[in-house]
Formats: structure tokens, C-alpha cells, sequence
């Protein structure tokens, strides 16, 4: 499903470099749940965003189902992203301004779509995260655990292939942790999501069918 | 997907209540110092009173004589005009009248300020005064030298007082007593070609109207039978002037030209420093300058602005928005806040224009705002939406997803 071949990364300032990813290859079969691993700074967020196509590697080539992607330009980057990847971040990112529903439906905003089928498709998605009764809420009405359903919400509501997570539980408590685990476990379960979950909980990364560890821009195992 | 936009606008408006209230105050102060400066251009340029046949009309203002050491510009004389202009062909009336001329006159020990003006038959048939009562002087009047005149309603008002019927009565100006022929609606002094307290024969004037010199304080409006003999007409007059003998070999050339309405409204300059090109920057160089300051000001507050929501700029590219849709985006946000302030500026104007009508500044100027005004509104405020909102949303849109998302909320 992900195939990445001698992906590197150097950030470039004007005094140092960094070399944030080391030769990385990696398949991630279609259907997988994979974790990945490793000490603060040795490049996991960096290795998810390239994944996600959210930023270019300096070397190597990464391609997604059957579409390399090297090649593409912005416009066909985000009409890719916007169909096939689902993206969860730590700290959440929703739209304060913005109800629940509609921070939602966002990724179908993109899509030609009329507003109904869209509402029906949020309202589905809140009711999979167990959030159906908070549909007219704001973001800050929300507590912490509520707000990353939300945001599992707004990934899985244009039905993604793969959803990619950057410590989805790391602001939460355990137990919140757990709920949310639960949720990506589901997904990946019954609708046969390709998962790739960044996370610092070996109790989590023990529940996924592999885990990656990372150190200092290179894979370990 | 609009809704969508304006949902989000409102939003942001609301919860950034500060910045809403400096970015709309700016956008609607600015709309209304500019729809009431319109409002003033459109009453000078376009309103048809007394001047209703004004696309048929040329119109005569100066006559400059260039020498070897100088140049004289200025109105022209009654002979002039009369003479040669007159006897043009195409032309089927041609209004003489002298630039309006302050004198005092006295009722009951108060003293009051009368501006006159001396005019010929014609100008009664070229211009449509809307006569409350009476009648213009006739052509057999003028040329009998009665003493008649034809008098406007603010000078009724001041002279009499509030009475009935004044046709009769006399008027006197300059120790000179006037049998009021007629009573007409007032004309603003913005309508210099036309305005007067009360209008008199030019056969009465002290001065010589039969004196042969070119210059004088008579301007003239030439009357094409139809639109379409205009071009003719200022051929013709063109023609005629460049036959006209040089009144002395000291004039080396003259200029003389019969324009339209508008250029001859501002043709204040000389022969080579065009007065209308003076005018029309002047009035470019305001506009552009009072619209500059607050939309430089929209530009950085739209930076910060949008600069702030940098995750959301993440969010929305992440999850499938190509920076073109997001340019999109804030543009269209722009205009409804510009849209918005663009409403409350029509409201300030209205209310605006309403106390300056009741102030009457300039005597007998009415502003209205009329559908061209509403346009411009319009267009200007496309323009400051538009002009303001891209090079924040372009700096915007370059912004990198990576980094839009690091930069927590
Ligand atoms: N934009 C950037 N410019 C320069 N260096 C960067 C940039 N982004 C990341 N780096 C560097 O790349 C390395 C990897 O960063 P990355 O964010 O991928 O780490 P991480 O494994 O996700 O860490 P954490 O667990 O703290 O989130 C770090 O050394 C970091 O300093
Ligand atoms: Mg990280």
C-alpha cells in the first residue's frame, strides 16, 4: 500500500544541517496497523509527513497504491491527500471558529458534493466516534479525549485508504488513550484502514500487527 | 461551499471584535469621505438644471492671446461672441451671458449682496429655468433697454419676504430699479455658468456691450439643432476663430475653443497646461490616496490575521485544499467583510448627506445618492476586498503545510 524507497531528509539552515531521515525503506501492506517508535527528534513526524505527502524528501521516491508521486504538483497532491489520507495530530488541529459538524465535514468541502450529502456523511462519522450528541458544539466545549474523536472523525469521514496519526493519544490520559485506541483499532478491524500511528506508549505500539523504532533519522528495527 | 466561507467570515469577525471594528470603521469612513465626494462630482457633472439640453450644447468660456512676452486668458467680450459666433451656421441658438457679478443693495437699512448676470434672448431658450412665475424678458424687451428682470426665489425670499405674486414689482440693484419679469428656481453658485440672483438684458450693462475688444466677462453656450451636429459645430467654431483677425501685432496667436459641458466645467489652466488634465489628477491622486491608507492597513491586519490561523491553513491543505482554493478562500472572506463595511459606509452616507443637505453649506446644493453612486460604492469596494485580500491570501497560500501545523493554534 506504501512503499518508500532510500527516502532521505536534510533540513538545511543557514548554519547547520540536519539529517533528519537516514535511507529509510518501508512497505506498509494494505490492511496493516503499524506503529513507529524512537526518542524525542530522531524523525518519526518527519517520516509520517513524508508519508502523508504533506513534505517532499530530499532523496528517494515514495509511492501510495499504485501512484508515484514524486511528480506531482500541488494541486494533484491535495486532490490525492484529499481522497486517499486521513490525517489525526496530537494537538488536534480543529477550527475553533467552526461547530464540530463542520470542522468535520472540512475534507469533503473539497470534493463536489451538495451540503446535505455532506452533513449525512459528518453526522455518520461523529456517530462511529460515539460524538453524535455534540454535533452543534465548539472545539473548546470540548474535552481533550472528545476533541481527537472529533479529529478521528474529520479523518475517517471522505473514507480514506490510509489514516496517518502523530501520537493521537499523546496529550490524553490513559484511559482516554485506551477509548482512542479502541476507535483506530475498530477502523483498521472492520473497515480495513491501512494505519500508521506515531506514538511514545509501548502499550499502544504492542497492540498494532508491527512496530518500527527509529533513531536519529535511521530505522533500528 | 460559500456558505461554508461565510459561516467561517463571520466567525473570525466575531471573535475578533477589535480587529472587526478597525478594518470595517476604516473600509465604511473611507467609502462615505469618498460616495459624498461622488455624490458632489455627480451634482456638478451630471445634474440637468437649468443646463437640460447639455448633449447638444457647446460651450465657450475663454479666449487666450498669446504675445511675445506673455499671455492673456479670460472670458470674452459681448461683441465678440454676438459677432462671430453668432453668425455661425451650424449653431441654432447661442446663449450669451456674463459671469454672475456681486453688488449690494439695501432693504430696509440691510444691506443684502445681489449677484447679477446680463444675458441675451437666447439664453432663456437654451436653458430651461423652471419659472415659479412669470416670464423671461423678450427679445423686444432686450432690445428697447427696458428695464426688466427675471429674478431667483432665494432673492424673492430675501428681498420681499414670504409674499404672493413679486411679477411687477421692482427690484433695484446698483441704485437701478428692475421690473420683475419672471421668479425662477435657485441654482447652486457650484453652477458658476449659470448662476445669478437676478439676470438682466445685456442691453442695460454699464459697460459697452457694442466695444470691439475680444476680451470681456461674456461666456457663451452654442446650440446644435441635434446631437449629431456637435462635432460640426466645434469644427465650425474652430474654423471661424483661426480666421478671426489679431486685434494688434503685439498677439502672436489665439485660442479659442467651444468644449463640452465637463471640460469647460474645469478648464481653469492655460492653452498648454490643460486645466481638465489638472483636474482629473487632482481628483485621481485624492481618491487613490484616501483609499491607499486603509487598505494598507487591511493588507497587515490581514496578514497577521491570516498568519494566525496558520493551523487551520494546515488543517484545510492536509486534508485536501490546494493552495489556489485557499487563495479562493480568503478572498472571498475579504469581500464579505469588505461587503460588510461597504453596507455600513452606505448607511454613514445616507446619514452623512442628509445633514449636510440640512446645513446647506453651499447654498441651494442638494446631494442625492443615485444609482451611479451606489456603483462606484460598489466597485470600490470590490476593489479594497480584492486588493486587500490577495497578497495576504498569496503569502498565505506559499505558507508550507509542515510548518503551518507546527505552529501549535
Ligand atoms: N523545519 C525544520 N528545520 C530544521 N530542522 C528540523 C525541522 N523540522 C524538524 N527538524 C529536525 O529534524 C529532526 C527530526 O524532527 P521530528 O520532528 O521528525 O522529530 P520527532 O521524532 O517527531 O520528535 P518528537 O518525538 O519530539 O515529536 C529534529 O532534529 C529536528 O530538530
Ligand atoms: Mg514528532
Amino acid at each position: 500500500m506504501i512503499r518508500l524507497q532510500n527516502i532521505e531528509k536534510v533540513y538545511r539552515t543557514s548554519t547547520i544541517e540536519t539529517l533528519a531521515l537516514n535511507s529509510i525503506n518501508l512497505e506498509v501492506a494494505k490492511g496493516e496497523f503499524l506503529s513507529i517508535m524512537g526518542p524525542s527528534g530522531c524523525g518519526k513526524s518527519t517520516l509520517l509527513n513524508i508519508i502523508g505527502l504533506l513534505d517532499a524528501p530530499t532523496r528517494g521516491d515514495i509511492s501510495i497504491g499504485e501512484q508515484k508521486t514524486g511528480h506531482l504538483g500541488d494541486r494533484e497532491l491535495a486532490a490525492f491527500r484529499n481522497k486517499k489520507l486521513g490525517f489525526i495530530f496530537q494537538s488536534y488541529h480543529l477550527i475553533n471558529d467552526l461547530q464540530v459538524v463542520d470542522n468535520v465535514e472540512l475534507p469533503l468541502l473539497y470534493r463536489s458534493m451538495s451540503a446535505k450529502e455532506r452533513k449525512q456523511l459528518a453526522t455518520e462519522a461523529l456517530e462511529k466516534v460515539g460524538l453524535s450528541n455534540r454535533i452543534n458544539h465548539f472545539p473548546t466545549q470540548l474535552s481533550g479525549g472528545q476533541r481527537q474523536r472529533v479529529a478521528i472523525a474529520r479523518a475517517i469521514v471522505g473514507r480514506p485508504e490510509i489514516i496517518l496519526a502523530d501520537e493521537p493519544t499523546g496529550n490524553l490520559d490513559s484511559a482516554m488513550g485506551n477509548e482512542i485506541m479502541e476507535i483506530l483499532m475498530d477502523l483498521n478491524r472492520n473497515e480495513g484502514t491501512t494505519i500508521v500511528m506515531v506514538t511514545h506508549d509501548e502499550n499502544m505500539a504492542h497492540k498494532t500487527h508491527r512496530l518500527v523504532r527509529l533513531f536519529d533519522g535511521s530505522q533500528v528495527s | 461551499m460559500l456558505r461554508n466561507y461565510f459561516k467561517i467570515a463571520i466567525a473570525v469577525l466575531k471573535r475578533r471584535k477589535f480587529f472587526t471594528f478597525i478594518s470595517l470603521f476604516g473600509i465604511s469612513f473611507t467609502l462615505t469621505i469618498l460616495m459624498v465626494a461622488t455624490a458632489y462630482i455627480d451634482k456638478l457633472v451630471n445634474d440637468p438644471y437649468p443646463d437640460a439640453k447639455r448633449d447638444r450644447s457647446l460651450y465657450v468660456n475663454k479666449l487666450e492671446q498669446k504675445m511675445k512676452d506673455g499671455r492673456q486668458s479670460g472670458p470674452l467680450s459681448f461683441y465678440f461672441l454676438d459677432h462671430y459666433a453668432g453668425s455661425l451656421k451650424i449653431p441654432a441658438k447661442v446663449a450669451i451671458s456674463s459671469m454672475s457679478r456681486a453688488t449690494n443693495t439695501y432693504v430696509n437699512n440691510k444691506k443684502i449682496v445681489i449677484n447679477y448676470k446680463y444675458v441675451n434672448s437666447d439664453y432663456w431658450d437654451v436653458l430651461e429655468y423652471d419659472f415659479v412665475e412669470g416670464k423671461p424678458f423678450s427679445k423686444q424687451q432686450i432690445a428697447n433697454g427696458e428695464h426688466v428682470t427675471v429674478i431667483s426665489e432665494d432673492t424673492k425670499k430675501e428681498y420681499f419676504g414670504e409674499t404672493g405674486s413679486v411679477v411687477g414689482k421692482y427690484i433695484e440693484a446698483d441704485n437701478v430699479k428692475y421690473r420683475i419679469n419672471g421668479v425662477v428656481k435657485n441654482v447652486p453658485v457650484t453652477a458658476y455658468q449659470f448662476f445669478a440672483d437676478i439676470y438682466l438684458p445685456y442691453t442695460v450693462s454699464k459697460t459697452d456691450y457694442k466695444d470691439k475688444a475680444y476680451h470681456g466677462e461674456y461666456i457663451a453656450i452654442l446650440l446644435a439643432k441635434n446631437e449629431a451636429d456637435v462635432p460640426a459645430m466645434r469644427k465650425e467654431y474652430e474654423q471661424m476663430i483661426s480666421k478671426v483677425p489679431l486685434p494688434n501685432k503685439d498677439i502672436t496667436k489665439m485660442y479659442s475653443h467651444a468644449n463640452s459641458y465637463l471640460v469647460s466645467y474645469v478648464n481653469v489652466g492655460s492653452e498648454d497646461t490643460s486645466g481638465i488634465a489638472y483636474v482629473i489628477t487632482a481628483i485621481g491622486l485624492f481618491a487613490l490616496l484616501v483609499m491607499l491608507l486603509p487598505t494598507l492597513n487591511l493588507v497587515n491586519i490581514n496578514i497577521t490575521r491570516i498568519m494566525e490561523r496558520s493551523s487551520e491553513i494546515g488543517v484545510r491543505k492536509a486534508f485536501g485544499a490546494s493552495s489556489r482554493t485557499l487563495v479562493y478562500q480568503f478572498i472571498v472572506e475579504n469581500l464579505i467583510l469588505t461587503l460588510i463595511g461597504g453596507l455600513i459606509g452606505v448607511l454613514l452616507t445616507f446619514i452623512v448627506i442628509r445633514v449636510l443637505n440640512n446645513a446647506q453649506l453651499i447654498d441651494n446644493l442638494y446631494l442625492t445618492i443615485n444609482f451611479t453612486v451606489l456603483l462606484y460604492a460598489l466597485a470600490i469596494c470590490v476593489f479594497f476586498g480584492l486588493f486587500s485580500g490577495v497578497y495576504p491570501a498569496w503569502r498565505m497560500s506559499k505558507l508550507n503545510v509542515v510548518t503551518a501545523l507546527r505552529q501549535n493554534n
